[in-house]
């Protein structure tokens, strides 16, 4: 077979917008894709300065049985319950790696990888023994399925109609998240890069970063059902990282990590379009695109650059 | 066990606990263990591509696609860390996502395209153990040979490179070299596993055991030995339970059966689990609350000058602002230790029919006097040694007087010269005092200025 079919512009960038609905589909699921990586880049930024890239890794593997005793206990698939469920789960695990790290000789990575396999393998031994009864595929949990977006159910408020409510909930996560970090930056900033310092002028230090893990727990939680864990993880990562390469204040790589958002979105949007592949793992791979050329050709530290330098040097050495 | 499926299966687990358990407990100590997570999805476009390749699912052809996919893994996370300022977790995490996005994006185009037998990659995403073979088998053996014919051979030198990287250069080890070795190893231990386990579990089998290890082990020959048992016990427990409840997947409850290890360890380790320490706070907390009533008893005699030298429970109410029951309580604690005697008295004018009054016994005077000697030694040890101010010292040396020992009491009498005197004027019971148990008869000196 042949892994790659032949690029079409048609298919991968006319068809898309060719009728009504057509647009409308794409749409929402490109609206879907930008506010999952506006909401995970702000939170990721913070998460990344903290050395803790892998904790979105963590959680979202993490939340699979508060998801799966959540069904149990509800008896259905209502949106609320599940959520909760999920956010408990997902705090538990990082209450578990932060208990670990202080109280035993255990480091922080060793104690990550330990609870969130564990709590994985719960989850996934609680779905096998209810054998068929469970209709949650752990695999659906993995990749996602950000197509199935505008299948959500529409959203009426008072008899208005709103539109999809998987966009409506994600776009409140995005809201809150950014609202958090406009009013709270300087305390985020302080807390992420100087601990001690923020510490020693009496500032709720832990309060924060548990705020940090909730928003993190929460934007994991809101994401996943849509698009999966490796787009969760890569949009926590990428945003920031990649923004690194072109500027060097934390508020500068934040606003960054809009353009960037709806580049991600756009790109594998149009990417899976041409592949007809998953698109949220089309996204993660856009991300991973951009973040390669921002790699070689990054005004701060970027590959190019670097070697100009460095021939320079040498020249004028010699 | 009479089944041939089952015994593979079992041996399979077991032989994969062993060699996991080893390369992981490098793996805890050099803190890698987020490493073997991105390695294990970082295959992911390998096993893809190797079963284009091969067209079906051959072992031999998933084998080299996930080696060399781990080994492009590996370099990238190496060209990252070396090449530009990204923390190593954040590189971690960006060959991780973007390796693993790869391979879902191939998976998805494999499944659409709708070839045949393509059910079988599916379950290295969570392991098959059913589906394990005897060339699986040999596989991971293979794995075990090698990396115990690495460790073994190179045990001093992994060592030395782990603990002291440093020292190691300058005797001119190839830590470099070792390194990679290393990585090469974990990587081919991950890919041997994932038959048995899938790609998201595979991370506990390198760092559960070894961190259950490190909770025990004092000496690093005994903490491979440890880890390498846990990990055949996990995997000998997970398949004996997988078998036991019908259906349900071998993986997840190797993990489970290791997790549970750990956490009996964690609450049950001889030195400092929990639950001793638990008992240890306990006992701490209850000679800490005696040691504060003796003080406060022998406080009160010595408001009332030592004569008489009965405490009535008024008295303790007041002195300690408490109430009657939890007084009484505390009393007969105190004389239930031998620290004191009761003493029922006759009805008087002011007090209550049948109160109890105590008298300190031998023991119990000495070990008040030793209590409020500890305190205000160590109040005037800081006024006249750390130049304390006299108001600052009592909260620090409320915590002190628990815990100094004999031998720091006499350090710091022979540095005061034996004083007589607290900053607060009050008085010091002397060793004679604590010894002889007699009520101390220096006359009560008044405050008097210190320095």
């Amino acid at each position: 077979m042949n892994l790659f079919p032949e690029f079409s512009m048609e298919a991968s960038f006319i068809e898309p917008w060719s009728s009504a609905s057509q647009v409308r589909w794409s749409l929402e699921v490109i609206v879907m894709g930008t506010l999952v990586s506006w909401s995970c880049g702000l939170i990721g930024s913070f998460i990344v300065v903290r050395r803790m890239a892998l904790m979105g890794d963590a959680i979202s593997h993490g939340i699979l049985p508060g998801l799966v005793i959540a069904f149990l206990l509800g008896g259905s698939f209502s949106v609320a319950p599940m959520l909760l469920g999920a956010c408990i789960a997902g705090l538990a695990c990082s209450f578990c790696i932060e208990w670990l790290r202080h109280h035993t000789t255990i480091r922080q990575d060793a104690a990550m990888a330990l609870v969130f396999t564990s709590f994985f393998a719960l989850g996934v031994t609680l779905i096998n023994l209810q054998g068929g009864h469970l209709d949650i595929d752990a695999g659906c949990i993995l990749y996602g399925e950000i197509g199935l977006t505008p299948l959500a159910p529409e959203m009426q408020v008072l008899g208005l109609e709103l539109g999809n409510r998987a966009i409506w909930t994600m776009g409140v996560v995005t809201a809150i998240v950014s609202m958090v970090v406009i009013f709270f930056y300087k305390q985020l900033l302080l807390a992420s890069f100087d601990p001690t310092l923020a510490q020693s002028s009496g500032w709720p230090i832990r309060k924060i970063q548990m705020a940090i893990m909730l928003l993190l727990a929460l934007t994991t939680v809101a994401s996943l059902e849509a698009v999966g864990v490796i787009l969760v993880v890569a949009m926590l990562i990428f945003p920031c990282v990649t923004a690194s390469f072109f500027c060097v204040r934390l508020s500068s790589i934040l606003i960054f990590t809009f353009p960037l958002g709806l580049l991600y979105s756009i790109g594998g949007f149009h990417l899976a379009q041409w592949l007809d592949c998953s698109i949220a793992a089309a996204m993660a791979v856009a991300a991973t695109c951009v973040f390669i050329v921002a790699f070689l050709f990054g005004t701060q530290d970027g590959c190019l650059l670097r070697f100009l330098k460095n021939s320079r040097g040498s020249a004028s050495a010699q | 066990m009479t089944d041939e499926s089952v015994r593979i299966v079992v041996l399979g687990s077991i032989l994969m606990g062993i060699s996991c358990g080893l390369i992981g407990s490098y793996v805890v100590s050099r803190r890698l263990s987020l490493f073997g997570d991105t390695l294990s999805h970082a295959v992911l476009p390998g096993i893809a591509i190797g079963f284009v390749w091969a067209g079906e699912k051959n072992n031999l052809s998933l084998l080299v696609g996930a080696s060399v996919a781990g080994f492009l893994g590996v370099c990238c996370i190496g060209l990252l860390n070396k090449s530009t300022k990204i923390k190593e977790d954040s590189s971690l995490g960006i060959v991780l996502s973007a390796f693993y996005a790869v391979g879902i994006c191939l998976l998805t185009r494999i499944q659409k395209s709708g070839m045949s037998e393509q059910s079988g990659l599916e379950s290295y995403m969570f392991g098959q153990a059913s589906a394990l073979s005897y060339g699986d088998l040999e596989i991971l053996s293979i794995a075990l040979l090698l990396v115990g014919a690495f460790v073994f051979a190179n045990y001093k030198e992994l060592l030395v490179t782990g603990f002291d990287p440093e020292f190691s250069k300058s005797i001119k080890l190839p830590a470099e070299l070792l390194q990679y070795c290393l990585w090469a190893l974990i990587a081919f231990c991950v890919i041997s596993s994932l038959q048995l386990v899938g790609v998201v579990l595979v991370s506990a089998l390198l760092v559960i055991p070894a961190a259950t290890a490190s909770l025990l082990a004092q000496r690093y020959a005994g903490y491979l030995a440890l880890a390498c048992l846990l990990g055949a016990a996990s995997g000998l427990g997970g398949s004996f339970l997988s078998f036991l409840g019908n259906n349900l997947p071998t993986g997840p409850l190797i993990v489970l059966s290791s997790t549970s290890l750990f956490l009996l360890i964690l609450f049950c380790r001889p030195k400092n689990g929990l639950i001793i320490r638990w008992l240890n706070f306990r006992s701490t907390k209850k000679r800490i609350a005696r040691e504060n009533l003796l003080k406060a008893a022998f406080q009160i005699l010595e408001a009332k000058e030592f004569d008489p030298t009965e405490i009535t429970i008024e008295e303790m109410m007041n002195k300690r602002r408490a109430t009657n029951a939890m007084v009484r309580s505390d009393f007969e604690d105190l004389i239930h230790a031998e620290f004191a005697t009761a003493s029922i008295i006759e009805e008087s004018k002011q007090d209550l029919p049948g109160q109890t009054r105590i008298t300190l016994t031998p023991q119990g005077w000495e070990y008040a006097c030793r209590i409020v000697r500890n305190h205000r030694l160590w109040e005037l040890y800081l006024t006249n040694e750390a130049q304390y101010e006299p108001d600052h010292v009592h909260e620090d040396a409320e915590k002190i007087e628990h815990v100094l020992g004999e031998e720091t009491v006499r350090q710091i009498e022979r540095l005061l010269k034996n004083p007589r005197t607290d900053p607060h004027g009050k008085l010091i019971p002397s060793l004679d005092d604590v010894r002889q148990g007699s009520i101390p008869t220096t006359p009560f000196l008044g405050p008097t200025k210190m320095r």
